[in-house]
């Protein structure tokens, strides 16, 4: 009882409840990557490579042999030619995200569907080259993705997105909108 | 104070010991069946059994479910993805049953069977204080129990619905209880510059949204508790994050991260809301002011003129609803609604009016007006505000929040009145 109190009164914290976690498990659970790429792992891939675990790792069975034609949403852009906005490509993920690390960041945590989390880093850096590449987002199929280069792809909507307001409590949700 | 108590037990003692109970028992069951003016009773009698004494369930006569919001099937294929709509027309007062609430799965997960025992919830990132918490942990801490409504972005109505269910029914209210997030970020030490929070759920995509510090630290609730009982899996069991009068997708199931950063995360999940316009993307994340009058709604039919009490349902991201107006000549005049009950903050509310219907062919509406002054629109009302060119078919940018028309026939039939 007394040492219970000695620990809480040394506690950093209010309460007193709650433990700290150890290096090793928050580096376990942290699987949010930034559109700046901090948190990406080492490794690499191509989408030479990625077309290979595509196949393996069983991704072609719901999304399709060409990533067109399964009952999993569909991962290459629509069949509309050349578009100056690349909005209108669709609400597919290689290709209206306006960051490559959601790509990547998506794959890695929830690919594949009731196995996830086993793909090796350099698997997801493939997939996600392979996924730009079927995109026309990288056109090189042996350009090397890794921690330095993702970030760095210009997604082509890059810029074409509008951010959500500064919210503050109490405020009206669009100035100058009666409704 | 115990004399009293003992002589009656006396009494009745010696009541039932001189056979007088039995006698008098049978003469009544005598009397019931052979008088003709006794009123009929109920359809029968349902014996106690063992199967009746842990968990209630409802009379078989009461059957209203949810549906599939939407005209799609769910499950889908997969049998992952949800989307089912609450029976509104059915409900009385604001809290909406459990087992009736509304679900939109995040993005396609099968629903995760979670050990309580075993969940943990960790914050990290920018903070001094890394923290993890068991449940039992995060019950010891202060907890608060606030009422609040959840509503899915997806709750938008069109001309071809024809009930409250199908215009309205993605939207559901519940006492929630649980620990403030702020109360745990107090405790971690939000570090200079951490705007943002990533929330992050335990299912297979592990469903993840970004949410300001300025939410996060105002109201957003972690809850353990929905209607007095544990927060039920189709709803985040056994942790479910509110961002309360938020569109639906933020408010996190199965929650067991809270990373605090200094940036737009930009997760899948916010991948999938982006909008290329500013206007649009403010008017689809803070849920305006809305109502819907329920009593009566389409598909009811009205049995003959007199005296009807309509009745609905308001609410607002913004805050409490402050007032709600009703027309019954389609918006020529409005009138100041009943409100029942004291409105919470980002709560279902309900509203009252009485109303004489004289047969004749009108239309009813509500209008929300919340306590920020903000104003459910008519759809014509959004129109002109975005120059709608006449003729082009009004398109609510956003979240849908508005007017709901319902139009009764001189049948008393009533119909979804959206054109």
């Amino acid at each position: 009882m007394l040492l219970g109190f000695v620990a809480n009164a040394q506690s950093p914290t209010k309460y007193g409840v709650g433990r700290t976690p150890t290096a090793e498990e928050i580096a376990a659970w942290d699987i949010a990557i930034a559109p700046t790429g901090d948190e990406l792992p080492d490794g690499s891939g191509t989408a030479d490579a990625g077309a290979q675990v595509f196949f393996e790792k069983g991704c072609a069975g719901c999304h399709g042999t060409n990533g067109t034609d399964g009952l999993a949403p569909r991962l290459v852009k629509r069949d509309v030619g050349e578009l100056e906005n690349a909005w209108g490509y669709g609400r597919i993920l290689p290709i209206r995200s306006p960051y490559a690390t959601t790509v990547w960041d998506y794959i890695n945590r929830g690919m594949p569907l009731g196995a996830e989390g086993t793909l090796t880093p350099d698997e997801v850096y493939s997939l996600t080259a392979y996924l730009l590449f079927l995109n026309d987002v990288i056109t090189d199929d042996q350009m090397v993705l890794d921690k330095e280069s993702l970030p760095k792809i210009r997604m082509p909507n890059q810029d074409n997105w509008a951010q959500v307001p500064d919210w503050f409590p109490k405020q009206p949700r669009l100035q100058g909108y009666p409704y | 104070m115990g004399s009293k108590q003992d002589s009656r037990k006396q009494n009745r003692r010696e009541f039932l010991k001189s056979g007088a109970a039995i006698a008098g028992g049978a003469a009544l069951g005598a009397a019931s069946k052979s008088a003709s003016a006794q009123l009929e009773g109920p359809e029968a009698y349902i014996h106690g059994s063992d199967d009746m004494v842990a968990y209630g369930s409802r009379s078989r006569f009461v059957n209203s479910k949810r549906i599939p919001h939407g005209g799609r099937h769910s499950p889908d294929q997969f049998g992952l993805d949800f989307h089912i709509a609450t029976p509104l027309q059915d409900q009385y007062g604001v809290i909406t049953p459990s087992s009736l609430f509304y679900m939109g799965t995040t993005r396609g997960s099968y629903l995760p069977d979670i050990d309580p025992n075993k969940h943990r919830l960790m914050i990290h990132g920018l903070v001094d204080n890394p923290l993890v918490f068991t449940m039992d942990e995060l019950k010891r801490l202060p907890s608060v129990t606030r009422m609040h409504f959840v509503e899915c972005a997806g709750n938008r109505a069109n001309s071809r619905m024809t009930t409250v269910q199908e215009t309205h029914g993605m939207t559901s209210n519940a006492e929630w209880t649980g620990v403030l997030l702020s109360t745990l970020l107090e405790e971690a030490g939000v570090k200079e510059g951490a705007d943002w929070i990533v929330a992050e759920g335990i299912e297979e995509v592990k469903g993840a949204s970004s949410i300001p510090m300025t939410k996060a630290m105002d109201d957003t609730l972690l809850a353990y508790a929905m209607n007095g009982e544990p927060v039920r899996p189709q709803q985040g069991f056994p942790l479910r994050l509110l961002a309360p009068g938020f569109e639906g997708i933020f408010n996190v199931k199965w929650l067991r991260r809270i990373k605090v950063v200094d940036q737009y995360y930009m997760t899948y999940n916010d991948y999938g809301h982006l909008t290329q316009d500013p206007a649009t993307a403010a008017l689809g994340y803070q849920i305006g002011p809305k109502s819907v009058i329920v009593h009566p709604s389409g598909g009811m039919q009205l049995p003959g003129t007199g005296y009807y009490q309509v009745s609905g349902l308001a609410w607002s991201g913004g805050g409490r609803v402050d007032r709600v107006e009703v027309t019954t000549d389609g918006g020529q005049t409005w009138f100041d609604a009943e409100i029942r009950g004291e409105p919470q903050p980002m709560a279902h509310t309900l509203f009252a009016f009485d109303w004489e219907w004289d047969g004749s062919e009108c239309e009813l509406q509500s209008r929300c007006i919340d306590e920020l002054g903000q104003v459910q629109p008519s759809r014509q009302e959004v129109g002109e505000f975005w120059n709608t060119p006449p003729g082009e078919r009004i398109r609510v940018r956003g979240q849908d929040n508005s007017i709901q028309p319902w139009r009764i026939h001189s049948d008393g039939s009533v119909h979804n009145a959206i054109i």
